[in-house]
């Protein structure tokens, strides 16, 4: 670690005393806490940023409680309470929009945990290391990629014409529309996902686990404990606990199904079983400008949202003994 | 007995090589396959024959991407992106976190501030009242909509709090003693001390610039102003390339480059800046997760 000539200098003045020649401002404790200046102006860019882009938006919230008027802006528009939130639930569409978005969520955090920790746990029985770097170099690679890249990487493989139907078709199965039958669609989602992010989710069990005292295996393989006594009586009871607290978090997340996965990947012919309340929100309010129902789901997200990450966070200290905050 | 243990854990062995090599290949494959078709020619792709090693070599499809305005002028604001988001959202959250770190400071708001900055990053506005209020603020059709709202992330301040505290305060009170300034003090010990977790947050922050495309689309109508993703998605998810470059007749600049050619040969584009970094990355990202995971 680069330490500068300041860093170590004044690591040196607290061991000895200044060498004589040199002079120095001598300067007493209590006025160093006295500048406080210098202090508030580094906060003031931070201040600013939190004002104008965290607090700010949150004024526009109101506009799923007006007849919105772009020409009135919100202030001039009339306020018709919850009747917005009333025609969304009213005419269903949020009890689709929950499924989809629960189901393909939910799927997602257990098999993308299960994937890691699966994956984790195989990569540390290799003990020929330029192999188990090779594979754990190219399974995190794809974490890094954007869902645009990945998503042309998931059309040509996934089309009618791409290599996954011409595996199926050599193994004699029929082909399958992975992006537009609508039963299948929910599985591409999560499994596509998985694939995804299985080499970066098994970084932290990797991490976890070593922690292990290698001792501790040596002292267990004398004592006759063969490879699978040592995955359950050695592994397992460190990387469990990190999976329990992963997927209680994740499920505070359970409302972000990936809008942006799903954005790239869905088409009309999915949307039944393929739409969640991030791309919803997207097309009602930037696509067909109902700005007033998309805020309605949107808010509704939101404030669902903060209770299920409150919750998660909660359980987690219950459960898992380690909170997010 | 120890024989037929240690047959059995061979043969344990190779199934988990076997399985490993299973997994390697479903990830490397597909981009296998991708690089095979951007260095193929045109009637090898559009007859989908192309399998994982070009046929009829060519380089075309690139020369065809560069020869492409848009592509090229999207690239150029990509980079443009990058060099200026990085070291902006790294000042940023190097000034937030310093007079945050230190309850020693005993900076009257410290805890109120650090509770905002947490408790705004849980309330997730939607997209719509985003939207309008980046449209009050100007922003709407601007290109700075890509870098301002991100320059402050909570997770970044808490990543660079956390390291700051690990530093001995005794440190920062020697230097104040010696008479340097707070900007000294951040400038000269805590910056130095923390290279570690600001270069995590570099190579965090470029991954995250270069493959945002979303706010590109919608916050910038004038698609002459969108990152190269942003254009990457519309033309990966039309027919715009594939029309133009394989139609019936086609008879332009580029008698040997195919749509899906000219769309692999972007994607690669795309692709290169993050393997170039991918290394680096790949010796921070855990001790930037442990960094993390240790409570704010």
């Amino acid at each position: 670690m680069p330490v500068t000539r300041m860093a170590s200098m004044a690591r040196q003045s607290l061991a000895r005393p200044a060498p004589p020649g040199v002079a120095r401002r001598r300067v007493s404790l209590g006025s160093i806490y006295g500048r406080r200046g210098a202090l508030y102006l580094m906060l003031v860019p931070a201040a600013v940023l939190l004002i104008v882009f965290g607090v700010y938006p949150l004024w526009g919230v109101s506009i799923a409680f007006v007849r919105y008027n772009p020409v009135a802006g919100l202030a001039g528009s009339p306020w018709v309470g919850l009747a917005h939130f009333k025609e969304v639930f009213r005419r269903g569409v949020m009890a689709g929009l929950l499924r989809n978005t629960l189901l393909i969520s939910s799927g997602k955090i257990l098999l993308g945990e299960l994937a890691g920790l699966a994956f984790a746990l195989l990569v540390r029985e290799v003990g020929w290391r330029p192999y188990r770097q090779l594979v754990q170099t190219v399974a995190t690679i794809p974490q890094f990629f954007s869902w645009v890249i990945m998503g042309a990487l998931m059309l040509s493989i996934l089309g009618s014409s791409g290599g996954v139907n011409d595996l199926l078709v050599w193994l004699g199965l029929g082909k399958v529309k992975f992006l537009t039958d609508k039963n299948i669609f929910p599985f591409v989602l999560v499994l596509s996902d998985v694939w995804k992010e299985f080499g970066w989710s098994s970084v932290i069990y990797l991490a976890a686990l070593t922690q292990i005292d290698p001792h501790l295996v040596e002292a267990a393989a004398v004592d006759g404990a063969g490879r699978g006594a040592r995955l359950w009586l050695i592994e397992l009871p460190i990387v469990v606990p990190t999976f329990v607290f992963l997927v209680v978090l994740g499920f505070g997340y359970i409302l972000d199904a990936g809008f942006e996965q799903v954005l790239v990947l869905y088409n009309p012919t999915v949307y039944q079983t393929g739409d969640i309340l991030d791309t919803y929100v997207y097309r009602m309010g930037l696509v067909n400008f109902k700005f007033e129902i998309a805020t309605v789901v949107g808010v509704f997200k939101c404030v669902v949202g903060f209770v299920t990450i409150l919750i998660a966070n909660w359980v987690s200290g219950k459960v898992a003994g380690q909170r997010m905050f | 007995m120890v024989r037929e243990s240690s047959l059995k854990y061979v043969i344990v062995d190779i199934v988990i090589y076997l399985l490993l090599a299973l997994i390697l290949l479903s990830t490397a494959l597909p981009f296998a396959h991708e690089i095979a078709i951007s260095f193929s020619g045109r009637a090898p792709v559009r007859a989908k024959s192309v399998g994982l090693w070009p046929q009829e070599f060519t380089l075309d499809n690139y020369a065809a991407a560069m020869a492409r305005k848009q592509f090229a002028r999207a690239l150029a604001i990509s980079c443009l992106r990058v060099i200026v988001a990085v070291p902006a959202t790294l000042l940023v959250a190097v000034l937030t976190a310093y007079p945050l770190a230190f309850e020693r400071f005993q900076l009257p708001g410290r805890r109120g501030f650090l509770m905002a900055l947490i408790l705004i990053n849980l309330v997730q506005v939607g997209l719509i009242p985003r939207y309008l209020s980046y449209k009050n603020l100007g922003l709407i059709d601007n290109p700075a909509v890509l870098i301002l709202p991100t320059l402050l992330t909570t997770f970044n301040t808490i990543l660079v709090i956390n390291y700051f505290r690990g530093v001995p305060f005794d440190l920062v009170e020697a230097a104040m003693i010696d008479g340097a300034s707070h900007w000294q003090v951040l400038s000269q010990v805590m910056v130095p001390m923390s290279t570690p977790v600001l270069a995590t947050i570099c190579l965090f922050t470029f991954v995250r610039h270069w493959n945002a495309w979303f706010d590109g689309v919608v916050y910038l109508r004038n698609a002459s102003n969108w990152p190269l993703q942003s254009y990457l998605y519309t033309v990966l998810s039309t027919t715009e390339l594939s029309s133009e470059y394989s139609g019936y007749r086609y008879s332009g600049r580029w008698p040997n480059v195919s749509g899906d050619g000219v769309g692999a040969a972007m994607v690669l584009f795309a692709v290169l800046p993050v393997l170039i970094i991918y290394p680096l990355l790949q010796r921070y990202f855990v001790s930037g997760i442990n960094l993390g995971a240790v409570k704010g």
